[in-house]
């Protein structure tokens, strides 16, 4: 297959795209099956081990609760991956949908879905997320909408931009002269068409999720303790960075930065297989 | 001139009208009973009562709406729970300490970020140009809360070099005099040198936290451009008339290449005033960042939707400066409104 | 001839370095150009015309390199002058003039003030001077209002008043030698005549040397003294305007003014030979790039490429000429 191997010829050309795919297949497998491989149950309390300095026993150290970090660590990647991931769906449904409609139909669903789309982008985009989680409610649903409501305009515009253009184009006029329905045509043919540059665009804001969703559950928003998340980690390990008990914050932050850093290279080298055009 | 800085602000009135709208609906638009949120986890039914029909939620939808627009045109965002002070009060005193830090992070960033991208692409290949590649690839992955911790860790604990995060001040010295609100300016204008020295240790780890932050897309932009204007036609007739590679680059080169990084100022300030809270939060700088963190962990309703309104409408106003400055620069949008 | 000419060509070759390999770009180039003359350089697009201009003039794309040959230019060999000495001499001595004039000029500065650059870098104004000067190169370009227009920015202009602000700006320093690469390409018909003439007069007024790089041979014959014919990065023919259209020698000269009819030319005709240009990239091309679709090629023409006087002033770089 002509993509396959043009695939593996991006990928020889740049090895450090391999590297963000194979990061990707450790943080999947973390999150599959975290709670199997990890060494301790993450819950488990232990006062006699608390605070203790990363050793053989405890890889990452223990918390102030005694608690394993490297197995708390391994079993959040499951709900800060599965929260991100959820509201990049999210917002790629409700953004791709509005979007496309808007580009293919122009009209009021432009105007209406540019209104909105404007409206959102008026706001600094994490105070409207903390705003929205706010009014809604501190639980988790409430993170994942409120991320894929603030990545809404990003993927209404791009798929406004990518319907518009395949309008006219062939396949399109094809589609339409077979007798199919506009929705058809809409649903059936130019959304398929622009997947690959959704996907781009998926992978490009997940890393941008997982750190909304880190940032809000940091200042208490959406994820409670005693549950293990990255970002909860962190606001839990800063209140021992004073007292020099680096390791409670110092590995959940590291596995978030590489998370992030690792679906930001797999955007790009994804965009690079798909449009090699549009590097920068 | 005029008429370019009527024709931004008509275009910044629906986004207002948008955020009102949205902010409004979002003090409504709460599950559960509305009053119940803005009368406080411990209130009594009767209280609750009480506040119900003094916040006018017994009243129509429509009718609430008009009575928010009347309330925000008195400048009146209720109160909190925890002080029982008017919201926009705490706002307007907490303001400075984080416009402070914001314009320190943003000024920082841009004398870092911006030579580094016009190096970059100047010199294409050296290590000027790796290390801005490492600094936009790597800057975008970073949590801001994290490097904050990070540096409070290495350069508070460790080094011993910047002093306890625990806010604008230490708690020797006394604020100075209130002219602008911003301390390095006051302590600078009414001479006081020691406070100034001590505002500026206390606001160093923050603001170089903030700063990194929104590096990558400004450095990323500014390379990204420069090596997009260095390879147009209008340089190389430049450098066909034996211009100097200073007036080169500077004069021709630049300052078209600006403008593209005009544009991206627009959305650094959106990352910047998110990362504003959480800066705050680890610093425990005294914003209204902290003010709305503090305030959504006591359940008080009231703080965080004035703290959301200001932000936006500091945002739109934001946007509208960057819209003008932008008119400025680049003469073809100005001559041709 | 026996005075010096004003820039005389030796033996150019260049190279650019791409992803599929070294492409030897321009091979051997040699010609003069006199004081005073105007000469066209003509061809297909991607025969070299541009290269070898952008190679004299010091400004070639990075992934270009120089690997021999001389330009003789004011005494001194301007490939071989350090980069700094280059660049005052660019714009002062000699200048270029490029197409598209509305990309080609700074689309945020005013044009008066682009003019007043070149004039106070070179030294043909101070500062406080330069503005007055400005207006003054305006008039000279023909300009009507200059002193309203030299406020004005490029895009508030036509396509015909930017090439003349190009004009302005190549020539305030008074340039011993323009070469103008395609300055007409773009333009509408009338006003690439007036562009045309306008060059044609300054020059003439000046003694100016000028190389007109086209690839339009009616507009070559009608204004440049002597015309050189390039071919896939070599000179293949250099004669007198009036010689070469009376009788051009090489084979491929020869189709070019075939495909010329009367009035204008364009290369869209070209496609009566047969053939196209030859894959620059591979290393095993023929010493004669044109051997490859030459119905008059024989067993001598895989030999190094002869330069053949055969006639004043005329050299044609074949084994089997006309």
């Amino acid at each position: 297959m002509n993509l396959l191997r043009h695939a593996r010829y991006v990928l020889s050309e740049n090895p450090v795209t391999g590297l963000a795919f194979g990061l990707f297949a450790m943080f999947l497998v973390a999150a599959l099956f975290g709670p199997l491989l990890a060494p301790y149950n993450p819950l488990q309390s232990n006062a006699a081990m608390a605070l203790k300095p990363p050793s053989a026993a405890h890889w990452f150290g223990t918390d102030q609760l005694g608690r394993d970090i490297f197995s708390r660590v391994l079993v959040a990647t499951r709900l800060d991956l599965t929260i991100a991931f959820a509201s990049v769906i999210l917002a790629f449904l409700l953004g791709a949908l509005s979007g496309v409609a808007a580009g293919y139909f122009g009209g009021w669903t432009d105007r209406v879905v540019g209104r909105l789309a404007d409206t959102i982008m008026a706001f600094p985009l994490f105070v409207l997320a903390m705003g929205i989680v706010a009014a809604l409610g501190n639980k988790v649903i409430n993170i994942v909408i409120a991320t894929a409501i603030i990545n809404f305009p990003l993927y209404a515009r791009v798929a406004r931009a990518e319907a518009n253009v395949r309008r006219e184009a062939g396949f399109v006029e094809a589609a339409r002269l077979s007798g199919n329905g506009e929705a058809r045509v809409v649903l059936g043919h130019v959304l398929p068409n622009i997947m690959p540059i959704m996907m781009v665009q998926m992978s490009l804001t997940m890393g941008y999720a997982i750190l909304n969703a880190a940032g809000l559950s940091f200042i208490g928003l959406g994820v409670r303790p005693p549950d293990a998340e990255w970002g909860i980690m962190v606001a839990e390990g800063a209140n021992f960075i004073q007292s020099g008990e680096w390791w409670i914050a110092l590995f959940p932050g590291a596995a978030l930065m590489l998370a992030v850093f690792c679906f930001n290279l797999l955007g790009d080298g994804l965009r690079d297989i798909i449009d090699p055009l549009k590097r920068t | 001139m005029l008429k370019l800085l009527l024709s931004r602000l008509a275009t910044a009135i629906p986004s207002i009208v948008g955020v009102v709208v949205v902010t409004f609906m979002l003090t409504r638009l709460l599950p559960g009973d509305p009053a119940a949120y803005f009368a406080g986890l411990a209130a009594s039914p009767q209280a609750i009562a009480e506040i119900r029909s003094k916040l006018g939620l017994d009243k129509s939808l429509p009718e609430q709406f008009v009575g928010y627009i009347a309330d925000l045109a008195h400048g009146n965002l209720g109160n909190s729970l925890s002080t029982g002070q008017p919201v926009v009060s705490e706002i307007a005193n907490r303001l400075p300490a984080s416009a402070e830090l914001t314009l320190s992070a943003l000024l920082l960033a841009v004398a870092i970020a911006i030579p580094l991208g016009v190096l970059a692409a100047v010199k294409q290949g050296t290590w000027i140009d790796h290390l801005c590649r490492i600094v936009t690839t790597a800057g975008v992955s970073l949590p801001v809360f994290f490097t904050g911790l990070l540096f409070a860790y290495v350069f508070y604990y460790l080094l011993q070099w910047a002093p306890a995060p625990t806010g604008r001040l230490d708690v020797f010295l006394s604020p100075p005099a209130d002219i602008t609100g911003f301390y390095l300016i006051d302590s600078a204008l009414t001479g006081n040198l020691e406070t100034f020295w001590g505002a500026l240790r206390q606001l160093a780890l923050p603001a170089i936290s903030m700063a990194i932050f929104s590096l990558a897309p400004l450095a990323r932009m500014t390379r990204g451009s420069m090596l997009a204007v260095l390879g147009s036609d209008f340089i190389r007739t430049a450098r066909a008339s034996g211009l100097a590679p200073r007036t080169v680059v500077f004069t021709y080169a630049f300052r078209n290449a600006v403008l593209p990084v005009i544009t991206t100022l627009g959305m650094v300030f959106s990352f910047l005033l998110g990362a504003n809270v959480l800066v705050e939060t680890v610093f425990a700088w005294p914003g209204i960042g902290l003010y709305a963190v503090n305030a959504l962990i006591t359940s008080d309703y009231a703080p965080v939707q004035g703290f959301v309104l200001t932000m936006a409408v500091l945002y739109v106003a934001l946007n509208l400066l960057i819209d003008f400055l932008y008119g400025l620069v680049d003469p073809r949008v100005r001559l041709d409104t | 001839m026996t005075a010096v000419p004003a820039l005389a060509v030796e033996d150019l070759s260049v190279e650019f370095r791409t992803r599929s390999g070294t492409v030897k770009v321009l091979e051997q180039v040699g010609f003069e150009v006199d004081k005073g003359e105007t000469v066209a350089l003509v061809g297909e697009s991607g025969s070299g015309k541009s290269v070898t201009a952008f190679a004299v003039m010091g400004i070639l794309d990075p992934a270009g390199k120089v690997t021999s040959g001389r330009a003789m230019f004011g005494g001194a060999d301007l490939l071989a002058l350090p980069e700094r000495e280059l660049a005052e001499q660019r714009g002062r001595e000699l200048s270029m003039i490029f197409q598209n004039p509305r990309t080609a000029l700074n689309p945020i500065r005013r044009v008066g003030r682009q003019i007043a650059d070149v004039l106070v870098r070179h030294g043909g104004a101070t500062r406080p001077d330069a503005p007055r000067a400005a207006v003054e190169m305006l008039k000279k370009v023909r300009i009507p209002d200059p002193e309203r227009r030299v406020e004005a920015y490029p895009f508030e202009l036509s396509g015909g008043m930017c090439q003349r602000i190009m004009i302005a700006i190549a020539l305030a320093c008074r340039p011993a030698l323009l070469i103008a690469d395609e300055p007409t390409t773009g333009l509408d018909v009338t006003t690439q005549a007036v562009i045309m003439d306008l060059i044609g007069e300054l020059a003439h007024e000046s003694g100016m040397a000028t190389i007109f790089i086209t690839h339009d041979l009616a507009l070559a014959a009608e204004y440049c003294d002597r015309i050189v014919v390039m071919h896939a990065g070599h000179i293949v023919e250099a004669a007198p305007g009036r010689a070469l259209f009376a009788e051009p020698r090489h084979p491929y000269s020869a189709k070019l003014l075939a495909a010329t009819p009367g009035g204008t030319a364009s290369l869209a005709e070209l496609a009566s030979i047969p053939g196209g240009l030859p894959d620059l990239r591979r290393s095993d091309l023929p010493a004669c790039r044109y051997s490859g679709r030459c119905e008059r090629r024989n067993d001598d023409c895989t030999r190094p490429l002869p330069r053949r006087s055969v006639g004043d002033r005329h050299i044609v770089a074949c084994w089997n000429p006309l």
